[in-house]
């Protein structure tokens, strides 16, 4: 795996109707979206689910291959979870060896979790494809506001979570440049066990640390210099504002929820087998 | 002189077969010699990074070869470890890539990865240490402790200390103030005459190179636009100056007072030799009068 080809959190600037949302109404959606993926009870639910990603994408101008390059990194979680399902739901056995035992239901779970979470990834990297960093913390600010009333510092919370998805592609960048720097001094990253392997991660880990704290420091200070003294007070260059998009957008977005909860209703009355109960 | 780097129709295509592809270095034919010490320079994006992570086989060509002592580098790739000894490299900012808790660790981290002995080690860590300049008792303190031009010096330290036949340093001057500047050009100038390796100085700085290289390697759009004596390349001042490179300002000064008629050659490249050629020039007007 190439370092190049993690791209959660990157951020491509485009003119699609996808970009042009409202912050506010792009993580309802994805929000919906999460919750659509959950509520599906059958696998032709979630697939409804898996085809409201395959037009997303489309209209947003990403390229469906995107997803492939950002699903690599999680690609253990999702053969371990599919293993996982595989073996260990009881039921019918359609095959048996020693004490595992393949059931159709195994099969069915194993199908559903695997989509769900590609779907997931697939789903919230959209968001974050789409949408400035600025943007969204714009976004999440305005929609964690009511908790400002119990004092909650809503706004240094949002900030922490735009600057950690900021970083995420300096810092990818950063490895990639430090891990040349000791592959031209012989590092060996390549060969030996688990063990060796892991020490010889330190001296990547150890100068990555080090520049993470240095970038901090160097961010406050800028942030300070420039007077940020957090949310209070703090008036906007581009205020928030719903358009014509949004609310195409939510008639999406509603009409596909009512046909997964349509989906599952029915289901069982189609004949087509449950896979969650 | 036989060539120790020597590379046949070189490409490098990043990303390859995607929408992102980008040339970075095509078609490169170049033969360095041994024991030179060579410029290279080039605008951002000229592929100067690009090339020279070739020669140490950090990167594999997408085409062509690259040939190290008339070894071709990726015939075996289980071994291309042999030729990150064999040509050091010297990263840009290389004080970020300090990791050890002493600096004699830092600098025997690739005279160890080399598997060479204890005692070998010892010997390489204080020959490099010398080199920079950076005292014996210093060896013992954290890299972290050191003034940033101190950490520069360990940082190329840790590759000098490989006894590399070739030394290749990535702008290992930027950021620097002129007094550690000069201080680590020199050391490079002193450590090619004594050990006579062959170094590959990338730079933006026409002064220095002028001042320390025998060849310059001028490189545009990924291609080589030219390879020839420090003299020739700079004489082509024209040229350079298209590519938005410009030759070092006394040199310009030579050339604009050669075109006013003084008997000044406009083929001067440094203060010192500028300022003998216009006293001497000076002195024959006095003369002529």
């Amino acid at each position: 795996m190439k370092l190049s080809d993690i791209t959660i959190g990157q951020h491509f600037p485009g003119q699609s109707p996808v970009h042009l949302m409202d912050p506010r109404a792009k993580i309802v959606v994805t929000g919906a979206y999460i919750v659509m993926l959950f509520l599906a009870q059958n696998l032709l639910s979630l697939l409804v689910g898996a085809v409201f990603v395959l037009i997303t994408y489309p209209a947003s101008g990403i390229a469906l291959r995107l997803i492939l390059k950002s699903l690599k990194p999680v690609l253990p979680i999702i053969i371990f979870t599919g293993i996982l399902n595989l073996f260990f739901v009881s039921g019918e056995p359609l095959w048996e060896f020693w004490r595992l035992s393949i059931t159709a239901e195994g099969i069915r779970l194993a199908v559903h979790m695997c989509l769900r979470i590609v779907c997931l990834i697939a789903g919230s990297a959209l968001l974050t494809y789409t949408t400035s960093p600025i943007a969204l913390t714009d976004g999440l600010e305005a929609l964690f506001s009511p908790l400002k009333k119990i004092k909650a510092p809503v706004h240094e919370i949002v900030m922490i979570m735009t600057i950690t998805l900021r970083f995420i592609p300096t810092l990818i960048e950063e490895t990639g440049k430090i891990m040349s720097a000791q592959k031209a001094r012989g590092a060996d990253l390549e060969s030996g066990n688990i063990l060796q392997r892991m020490r010889a991660m330190l001296p990547i880990l150890i100068p990555l640390f080090v520049s993470a704290f240095r970038r901090a420091e160097e961010l406050a200070l800028a942030m300070e210099s420039r007077c940020y003294h957090g949310g209070e007070g703090r008036t906007r260059l581009r205020v928030l504002a719903f358009s014509g998009v949004d609310v195409w957008a939510a008639v999406f977005t509603i009409a596909f929820v009512f046909a997964v909860v349509a989906i599952n209703i029915s289901g069982p009355a189609l004949g087509i087998p449950g896979t969650l109960r | 002189m036989p060539a120790i780097i020597k590379t046949e129709s070189l490409s490098h295509v990043y990303s390859q077969g995607t929408a992102f592809e980008q040339a970075a270095v095509h078609d490169v034919d170049l033969e360095i010699e041994k024991g030179a010490f060579v410029g290279v320079i080039g605008h951002t994006g000229s592929g100067k990074s690009t090339l020279i992570q070739h020669f140490n086989g950090l990167l594999r060509p997408t085409s062509g070869r690259v040939l190290i002592d008339g070894e071709d580098t990726w015939e075996h790739p289980k071994q291309i470890r042999r030729f990150r000894f064999k040509v050091g490299l010297v990263f840009q900012y290389p004080e970020y890539q300090l990791f050890e808790e002493t600096l004699y660790k830092d600098i025997a981290f690739g005279p160890t990865n080399m598997g060479l002995t204890p005692d070998e080690v010892d010997v390489r860590v204080r020959q490099a240490a010398r080199f920079v300049e950076l005292p014996e008792d210093m060896l013992q303190k954290s890299p972290f402790e050191l003034s940033g031009g101190q950490k520069r010096r360990a940082a190329i330290a840790g590759v000098i200390a490989m006894n590399p036949e070739v030394l290749v340093l990535d702008e290992p001057t930027a950021g620097l103030d002129p007094r550690g500047r000069d201080r680590i050009l020199g050391e490079i100038k002193e450590y090619h005459q004594q050990q006579g390796n062959t170094v590959l100085l990338v730079s933006h700085s026409m002064e220095d190179i002028a001042r320390l290289a025998d060849k310059v390697l001028v490189l545009a759009r990924g291609r080589v636009f030219m390879y020839d004596d420090t003299r020739a390349v700079f004489a082509r001042a024209e040229q350079l100056e298209q590519l938005g490179l410009s030759p070092p300002q006394i040199t310009k000064i030579c050339t604009r007072l050669h075109r006013e008629g003084l008997p000044v050659s406009p083929e001067i490249f440094t203060v010192g030799a500028a300022k003998t050629a216009i006293l001497s020039a000076l002195g024959e007007k006095e003369r002529n009068r």
